[in-house]
């Protein structure tokens, strides 16, 4: 076995334990840190495919800023553990057969795909954080800024909304 | 033979691993024991005199100490969380060191072919895997805090967490100027670019480093930088999480034994990490002070190790005890054989300049560490959050601008 599979192997059975422990875990506080457990393993699966840039990114964002405010907010509330519902019947009739149908549908389009999926180190492909600057500020500039410009029309609605009892 | 050679990378990159945490750890012991006596004489007491002469074998002591302690865990805590945030703490901050390169030259041998850098890795994206890992260093103190299951602790958490995000903003922001001037992520890329720049009034040396050269003189974000990095440590004035007057002892309050002294290395490791940052980003890294045509400031190393070791032997043989009058003459004469190899070996001393500069700078700002912590006191929650959201954040914002506006401007 090369070592990246290996890698990859550890990776991704980091992420989807990580997603499973999300759903089965009673208390918050373990939810939120299987998220950064399935947070920090994605970064490393984009370090495996050469996006260097991409997976500082993912770690600093959603692992570091987004995580630690979830962490934050479940201490703030001092949320205890949950309890256990029922099994729904619109996941049993509905959620189940989609969620296999879109796992289906990946994994057919991924083993159709004529290119071999390889890690960095086998084909030595690194994405220069130069080359995606330029892209996301020279050919995707206006979507960059639309993007940026949503988010901030967002924190304004949040704003308004929290605002809204005191007039 | 072949297997050593197959696998030389991995093996040597161990090998720098395991001597690297010994070395921080060590180093780590004597910061305790430097600060104390700092803050010592800062305050006219003598610090710790009792172990060992001047107290060297301190660290020694309190090390047994933590090892011996009873280790309770306080009832009701969520037991796994409670381990996992020192470790969490500790690996993080160790961690981070891996990414710091300590000189320019490799090693003046080849190890089983291949060249050896001081410094454990080179990442491309260097700083900010750093910021990655101080990102996710917030979850250490702030789990630390929850799974104690007590009043206090919660509350040192519930403040660090929200002092972390709020610094690491301007700390991030701060740096953008240096990136932009160098062009690069890796450290290493860094320090060189400002070897390579014209300086200021075209002198070389010190004024070729970013904080007064380059297309803006990097001082207000050093400014941002060093302020934001001194919250994000928690340390004075910005160590609201664990402050004594109110909190007991903050997020490690129901740590006790080794469990405290992984929060407590965790802590003085990310102090190192920061004054190496503080060094190579703004002041040059290992590139000296003065022009490269003063040859003569290379026997600077010995010119300070052979005074310095003259002095701790006169001042070990008139020691009070015998211990005392053992030992620090054989460190004295240690100091004074370094110093005349030095002299003696050109190579090793050529070697020897970048490795010694970066010391000196992040030893400069240790103290700097330290000398706050003899002087300033500590903010108020809400004095905080309004310096770093108010002043900090927009200040560093403006300075990335103006950097980027001057950089068009100059057209480097």
């Amino acid at each position: 076995m090369s070592a990246p599979l290996l890698v990859f192997i550890v990776l991704a059975a980091l992420a989807v334990g990580g997603a499973l422990n999300l759903i089965l875990q009673k208390h918050p506080i373990h939810s939120a840190l299987s998220l950064i457990v399935v947070m920090v393993a994605l970064a490393g699966l984009y370090l495996l495919m050469g996006a260097e840039f991409v997976a500082a990114v993912q770690i600093i964002v959603y692992g570091g800023a987004i995580m630690v405010l979830f962490v934050f907010v479940i201490m703030l509330l001092n949320a205890g553990i949950e309890e256990h519902t029922n099994f729904s019947k619109l996941a049993g009739f509905a959620g189940i057969p989609l969620a296999l149908v879109v796992t289906g549908f990946i994994a057919a389009a991924i083993t159709h795909a004529n290119d071999n999926v390889l890690a960095a180190s086998q084909t030595g492909a690194v994405a220069p954080t130069k080359d995606l600057s330029m892209m996301l500020f020279r050919e995707f500039v206006y979507p960059f800024e639309l993007t940026s410009f949503l988010i901030l029309i967002a924190i304004m609605g949040a704003l308004v909304l929290a605002q809204r009892e005191h007039r | 033979m072949s297997f050593l050679y197959a696998n030389a990378f991995l093996l040597i990159s161990l090998l720098k691993i395991i001597i690297m945490v010994f070395l921080v750890l060590t180093v780590n012991a004597y910061l305790t024991w430097f600060e104390r006596k700092v803050v010592a004489h800062i305050q006219s007491r003598w610090g710790p005199h009792r172990v060992g002469p001047h107290g060297l074998l301190q660290p020694l002591a309190d090390g047994a100490k933590f090892l011996l302690k009873e280790d309770p865990t306080p009832a009701g805590a969520d037991k796994f969380v409670y381990f996992l945030a020192p470790l969490l703490s500790l690996a993080l901050a160790l961690t981070s060191i891996a990414i710091i390169p300590f000189g320019p030259d490799p090693l003046p041998w080849l190890i089983l072919g291949q060249k050896i850098y001081l410094g454990i890795t080179d990442l491309n994206i260097g700083i900010l895997g750093l910021f990655a890992i101080t990102a996710l260093g917030v979850y250490g103190i702030a789990l630390a805090g929850w799974s104690s299951n007590s009043k206090y602790p919660l509350m040192g958490g519930l403040r660090s967490s929200a002092q972390m995000i709020s610094y690491e903003l301007a700390m991030t922001m701060s740096v953008v100027g240096v990136l932009l001037t160098a062009s690069s992520f890796s450290l290493r890329d860094i320090i060189n670019a400002q070897a390579g720049s014209h300086g200021l009034f075209g002198w070389q040396g010190i004024f070729s480093w970013n904080i007064f050269a380059g297309p803006l003189p990097q001082i207000l974000g050093f400014l941002c930088f060093y302020v934001a990095a001194v919250a994000e440590t928690n340390r004075v004035p910005f160590d609201l999480a664990e402050a004594e007057s109110e909190l007991v002892a903050g997020f490690h309050t129901e740590y006790a034994s080794f469990k405290f002294a992984m929060f407590f290395i965790a802590e003085y490791t990310s102090m190192i990490t920061v004054s190496c940052l503080c060094s190579i980003l703004f002041f040059g890294g290992w590139l000296s002070p003065f022009p490269p045509s003063w040859t003569f400031t290379f026997y600077l190393p010995s010119l300070i190790l052979i005074p310095f070791g003259a002095w701790v032997i006169w001042d070990g043989l008139k020691y009070e005890t015998m211990i005392g009058k053992a030992i620090l003459p054989v460190i004295g004469l240690v100091m004074l054989g370094i110093g005349g190899a030095l002299i003696a070996l050109p190579a090793l001393n050529s070697f020897i300049q970048g490795p010694f500069w970066l010391l000196s700078k992040i030893l400069t700002f240790l103290f700097v560490y330290v000398w706050m912590r003899g002087t300033l006191p500590r903010f108020r929650y809400d004095q905080l959050m309004s310096f770093g959201w108010k002043l900090l954040l927009p200040v560093s914002l403006a300075n990335v601008v103006i950097t980027a506006g001057a950089i068009l401007w100059r057209g480097y």
